[in-house]
């Protein structure tokens, strides 16, 4: 298929891993990591640790939209969808994460309507079919996402649909790095940029990491190769002492970002002040609410929301496991009490969090084909 | 559900735990620390099937790791007899001394008519197929309707008449059935039951737990295009493609197929849940491992591009006329052959190969080159948002 199996090619894939095993220094341990869960996703569905030496590790990041929903926010959302009339629309992702009492899909068998969606802007098409329901959608995501709920609610206002609202969990990529790179407990040499939300803010906001920090930052597509040739291109950066921002993903990515999409999420959403990020803990202006011109829209003006901090449970690990600090098995209860049809942590639930990639496709002890190229040339 | 399931689902870890815990302060090395949770996980996958919802969602209708375990914990814990124990498409019985296979299947498909067929054909081609891939030469079906109140006549006439012809071309016929009629509301237009029945003339007994260490894996022409006609018919999508649902009986092709290779091992009809779910259930009834190869694996252009538009995986989608065959490894390309010859099987390919390494997993050779598991579903394939 064209367009896709140039990007999974194998033959390329070897080759590009012969020049990534000969960049690593002997007895240097590379840490990289991917933020965006989208590439968490690929580096499994693909196998494509397979072709790593043994020194290169691949840590997962926080950039899974729905893992870094807190639970009390899910609570939220489905106290909302309980309310009288409510249609709540949601992306599919979302419907098995679990709240303290239960997922999306428990409210549902309890009498909630919690509709499954593909596009924010379907939830309009519901909410003309059923003028006597309030239709709330369920907004969630970086700022991949966010310019389609921000089209969404400018059409809204356009055609003057009342019963239509927004409850707002989008959140922005950048403190959420920001974080990590402050985090104590751990060392990474350098970043697979988030190819997706890097489509909308463009490549400038990672400069604080190679220039501050000092760690090299390769914005990435979302094929195996884009991926790969990534890798090649921080341990390029790294074995030449080198901590730049580089654009992999150019053939999608501008490098100042797409305007007409952040001018739309500044006419509809502001800043909060701060958010709660599950695991992460609250983090200062890292997320987006309604504006204020679109008060009338805004789920959380509109209904009661409880608003209550919820803990995770004890031994969920979440937090150490977006943080990179854990890897997905090393969590207590990986695998056992928490599994992705009985999912604890809401990593084990997306299919672009750590957990569930891994359960779901890298569960096995693998053989690096790398090494044994290498070790044959 | 309530927070406590939680709780007990931690406490139930904590017993399994305790011996790693201790090892784990001695600090292994990372791969043997890595292979000692994959050890862990492996036997609480064994464990016995426990429901943890208090009500029936969604998931548990999606063929995938929900319904097995609502399948085993309710249905199988209430029913359990040896027929029903292998939980094959069709039980096999003796009456009379007659050997007899007896299955019967629900339809429910939304919309009713789409791309290539209708909730009628698949009514047919469904149990038929069952039948067929147990071995059986099916011969009677019944048919029983829940129609909603308002529905119209002359769709209920189009159904019917779709019914009658797939009867007709899988030569079968329909001896039996029921009318009921429920208030407008209780269900969406026309549900449709059909149970078969079958007589098993062949010897050779067939079953997934037969399967053994260097057969191959054979799937009878490309993979997925049922479910993706159906979503796409759905049209939530604003997605067009050319392609129509695959269904169609299976019991001309099936019967040259074991012609050809008496010794097939066992056969399934890749619907819900897909040839993933089928290969899922090959490893654990032989408690074997699968390897597969995506290359190997027949998907058409159009299916694959929905898709991958969809972040859905085509090993994962339903298929109505399609069969997975294990055959003895030395009779591969003589089964690929017989099913080449037939017009339902012009595409049929070796997918993958039984072996013993890893039993209970099946594994993929992607076509990037690396490997990965491919597990059941939990629900239904979920698309992905960013």
């Amino acid at each position: 298929m064209r367009f896709v199996d140039e990007f999974r090619d194998a033959d390329k894939a070897h080759a590009l891993a012969a020049k990534i095993a000969a960049l690593c220094e002997p007895g240097r341990q590379y840490k990289l990591m991917e933020v965006c869960g989208g590439h968490t996703h690929t580096i499994y569905k693909h196998g494509l640790e397979d072709y790593l030496p043994e020194s290169i590790t691949l840590v997962h990041g926080p950039g899974c939209p729905v893992c870094v929903i807190p639970m009390g926010r899910v609570d939220d959302a489905i106290h909302l969808a309980s309310q009288p009339d409510v249609i709540m629309t949601s992306f599919g992702d979302m419907m098995r994460v679990p709240g303290s009492g239960g997922s999306f899909f428990d409210a549902n068998a309890e009498g909630t309507h919690i509709r499954m969606v593909y596009s924010p802007l379907d939830s309009l098409k519901i909410a003309r079919q059923n003028p006597d329901k309030r239709v709330v959608f369920m907004a969630i995501g970086f700022e991949t996402t966010a310019p389609s709920t921000a089209m969404t609610m400018i059409r809204a206002k356009a055609e003057g649909l009342e019963n239509f609202s927004v409850f707002c969990n989008h959140v922005t990529i950048v403190p959420a790095i920001k974080a990590i790179l402050d985090s104590p407990d751990l060392r990474l040499d350098g970043f697979i940029g988030p190819g997706h939300v890097s489509t909308v803010i463009g490549c400038r906001p990672y400069e604080f990491i190679a220039k501050q920090y000092g760690k090299p930052v390769v914005v990435a597509g979302f094929e195996p190769l884009d991926i790969l040739q990534s890798i090649y291109m921080l341990m390029l950066q790294l074995s030449q002492g080198r901590s730049e921002v580089e654009n992999q993903y150019a053939r999608v990515v501008p490098w100042d970002g797409n305007l007409v999409a952040l001018k739309a999420i500044g006419e509809t959403m502001e800043l909060r002040p701060y958010f709660e990020w599950r695991g992460l803990g609250f983090i200062s202006h890292s997320a987006l609410k309604v504006h204020e011109k679109y008060a009338a829209m805004d789920a959380e003006l509109i209904f009661q929301v409880p608003g209550v901090r919820v803990a995770d449970p004890k031994a969920c690990q979440c937090g150490e496991v977006l943080k990179g600090v854990l890897k997905p098995w090393e969590c207590k209860v990986f695998g056992t009490a928490c599994t992705p049809e009985t999912p604890i942590g809401t990593c084990m639930v997306s299919p672009e969090g750590a957990c569930a990639a891994y359960y779901n496709f890298g569960r096995m002890n693998r053989n690096r084909v790398a090494e044994a190229g290498v070790a044959g040339s | 559900m309530s927070k406590s399931w939680i709780d007990e689902a931690l406490a139930q870890s904590e017993l399994g735990h305790e011996g790693l815990a201790a090892e784990g302060r001695r600090q292994l090395p990372l791969a043997d620390r890595e292979q000692q949770v994959l050890d862990r996980i492996d036997r609480a996958r064994r464990r016995r099937p426990k429901v943890r919802e208090e009500r029936v969602t969604m998931s548990h209708g999606a063929g995938g790791k929900a319904t097995q375990t609502l399948i085993e914990a309710v249905f199988l814990d209430a029913f359990r007899n040896p027929l029903l124990e292998p939980l094959e498409d069709a039980a096999q019985l003796t009456v009379s001394g007659a050997r007899i296979a007896l299955t019967t299947d629900s339809y429910v498909v939304s919309p009713l008519f789409f791309p290539g067929g209708d909730i009628g054909d698949l009514a047919v081609n469904g149990t038929v197929n069952d039948l067929a891939v147990s071995g059986a030469r099916p011969l009677y079906l019944s048919a029983g309707f829940i129609l909603e109140e308002g529905f119209p006549v002359a769709d209920l006439q189009r159904v019917t008449e779709s019914m009658r012809a797939a009867a007709e071309r899988a030569g079968v016929s329909v001896v039996t059935g029921d009318t009921k009629v429920v208030q407008k509301g209780k269900a969406d237009g026309c549900y449709v039951n059909t149970a078969g029945v079958g007589v098993v003339e062949r010897d050779g007994a067939l079953g997934a737990a037969r399967a053994q260490p260097g057969d191959a894996i054979v799937v009878s022409g490309p993979i997925g295009d049922h479910g993706i006609t159906i979503m796409l018919a759905r049209g939530e999508l604003d997605i067009e493609a050319d392609i129509c649902s695959d269904t169609a009986p299976l019991n001309g092709l099936v019967a040259d197929l074991l012609d050809a290779v008496p010794g097939v091992r066992a056969m399934r009809d890749a619907t819900r849940g897909g040839v993933a779910t089928i290969l899922n259930e090959i490893a654990r009834a032989a408690d074997v491992g699968v390897l597969a190869v995506e290359d190997a694996i027949p998907v058409r252009a159009e299916v694959r591009g929905a898709s991958e538009l969809l972040g859905i995986d085509p090993m994962y989608v339903a298929c109505e006329g399609r069969l997975v065959a294990v055959v003895p490894g030395e009779d591969a390309d003589r089964a690929v052959a017989a099913l080449r010859a037939h017009p339902l099987g012009e595409r049929a390919a070796v997918i993958g190969h039984v072996r013993a390494e890893q039993p209970g997993i099946v594994q993929l050779k992607t076509a990037f080159g690396g490997t990965r598991i491919v597990d059941l579903l939990v629900g239904d394939p979920l698309p992905r948002i960013c």
